[in-house]
């Protein structure tokens, strides 16, 4: 579904660009959730970013496919569309913009470049209110501006009612888990299990922490470490991290 | 007020940002030309106008002068559009407790030259009085705000606030604001805020990680910033109106 294969990417910082991804490979198939943890300034966000074509970060080496399509060729909101959804790990804010205004058009944007009929106003509402639900957040929260005055857990949530609403084929998942208590982070686990447990879907979660993976059961965990991919296992490998930490497992 | 039936240039302190061909080839006659307003006591009148003449006019001056009556309150509600010099300009004279409302936006491309030029003038205790204008420019166009705040000395307990803010969509378009506080009286609170920057980066790629087209981001994120100025208008219906029609520049040209 999602192949990254030997990809670098530098970012632009102030005195030139900065090397962060040194020849990343990975596979994800449908099916299937990977977990990737690593040591801060590993390159796990760049990761992110770059396969949501952030502007700023540079692709300079390898390809990623997504779905049979050259992925590094489509623009942002292209890759929305084919299917792809990006949780921040730092949502942005958006004032003067509705929550539901910015769902609105962000669904019947996809639904247009996909050549489907735009959702009516009562059934985009109907679907909305579905998904707040599921994450239990309040429906008043969507009728406010997008993510202002948010705290950090009810931003999260919002991400994941967003993954709901524009039900992605793929999601990239970066430290959804950051900033949640933790029955925030249950809600959010089961959220992410609903919307994207699928055989026809895939799910790359970027965590530090073991404990989403608790209730999100990764079929594969991937150490990043340098900008590439150094260690690969299965779940278990991430509470062998949690008990004994990066260097001492990598070093094994 | 001295009033000279000469033409102003651009080194007049109020016309320094206005376009020098048009005022060399005006007329001194419609230059010079104030309309006015009463509102009597207790009473609200209010002007809504989207100004957006074509590229075949060489432009427009609209001068106000309004005098709201003790408790009474005057609110101009103006979008500029059109070019290639387009000013509107607002006198109030406020009596106690009166209040001013003004909400105006900038919208423009090519060399246009927009501009709001007001003087309000707090002449008696407890009047308040409340702007905000927002100027959206790409292309060599210029949005300006020239606001004078007169409070007089016994205008206690005088409230007057301010706020401008400019994006600029492109390299080469430009702003001026020149905000100019005159306090006479000693028990007042007057605030003013400027500010001139682009559209958020950070809010265009998040609106494009969730599909929206860039053109459309672009439309969202204009209209929250210039909603600001029509935040005033009390009817929904209007102020959506009001909005809408704005905005349809921005569409035309984008």
């Amino acid at each position: 579904m999602l192949k990254i294969e030997n990809l670098s990417a530098e970012i632009t910082v102030a005195d030139g660009a900065k090397p962060i991804l040194k020849g990343l490979s990975l596979e994800v198939n449908a099916g299937e959730i990977h977990a990737i943890m690593g040591p801060n300034g590993a390159g796990k966000s760049t990761l992110a970013y770059v396969l949501g074509g952030r502007p700023g970060y540079e692709v300079t080496g390898g390809s990623v496919t997504f779905n049979g399509q050259d992925l590094l060729e489509m623009e942002p909101h292209e890759r929305a569309a084919a299917g792809m959804f990006l949780g921040f790990q730092y949502p942005v804010e958006i004032p003067g913009v509705s929550n539901v205004q910015f769902l609105r058009e962000a669904l019947n944007s996809q639904r247009k470049a996909r050549g489907e009929e735009p959702l009516s106003g009562g059934d985009f509402l109907k679907l909305a209110r579905e998904k707040a639900a599921l994450l239990k957040l309040d429906m008043e929260m969507l009728k406010r501006h997008v993510n202002v005055g948010f705290s950090g857990g009810e931003k999260k949530r919002n991400e994941m009612v967003q993954m709901g609403i524009l039900d992605p084929a793929f999601a990239i998942l970066d430290e959804t888990d950051s900033g949640l208590d933790i029955d925030a982070l249950r809600i959010v686990g089961d959220g992410i299990n609903a919307i994207m447990r699928d055989p026809a879907k895939g799910v790359l979660l970027i965590t530090h922490y073991q404990r989403l993976l608790d209730y999100v059961q990764p079929d594969f965990v991937h150490i990043l470490s340098d900008g590439a991919i150094v260690k690969t296992g299965s779940a278990d490998l991430a509470k062998q991290l949690e008990a004994e930490g990066y260097d001492e497992v990598m070093a094994a | 007020m001295s009033e000279v039936a000469t033409l102003p240039t651009t080194r007049d302190e109020d016309w320094r940002y206005a376009d020098r061909d048009y005022l060399a080839a005006a007329n001194p006659d419609a230059i010079n030309h104030w309309r006015t307003l009463d509102v009597p006591a207790g009473e609200t009148r209010r002007e809504v106008q989207i100004h957006s003449s074509g590229e075949t006019t060489p432009g427009m001056v609209d001068r106000l002068r309004v005098h709201v009556g003790a408790g009474g309150r005057f609110e101009a509600f103006v979008t500029i559009a059109g070019g290639k010099y387009q000013r509107v300009e607002i006198e109030v004279t406020l009596e106690e407790g009166a209040h001013f409302e003004f909400g105006g936006v900038t919208l423009g491309g090519d060399d246009k030259v927009q501009e709001f030029v007001t003087r309000t003038i707090h002449a008696h205790p407890n009047a308040t009085s409340n702007q905000v204008v927002r100027a959206v420019q790409w292309g060599h166009s210029t949005g300006n705000f020239l606001g004078r705040i007169e409070v007089a000395r016994d205008a206690q307990k005088t409230n007057a606030a301010q706020n401008f803010r400019a994006i600029l969509l492109e390299k080469g378009a430009s702003a001026n604001t020149k905000p100019e506080l005159e306090i006479f009286a000693d028990d007042v609170l007057c605030a003013h805020g400027a500010a001139i920057g682009q559209l958020d980066e950070m809010a265009r790629y998040y609106m494009a990680s969730r599909g929206i087209a860039p053109h459309v981001a672009k439309k969202l994120l204009v209209q929250a910033f210039i909603g600001d100025a029509f935040v005033a208008v009390e009817d929904d219906q209007a102020r959506d109106r009001m909005l809408e029609e704005t905005l349809a520049f921005l569409e035309d040209t984008l």
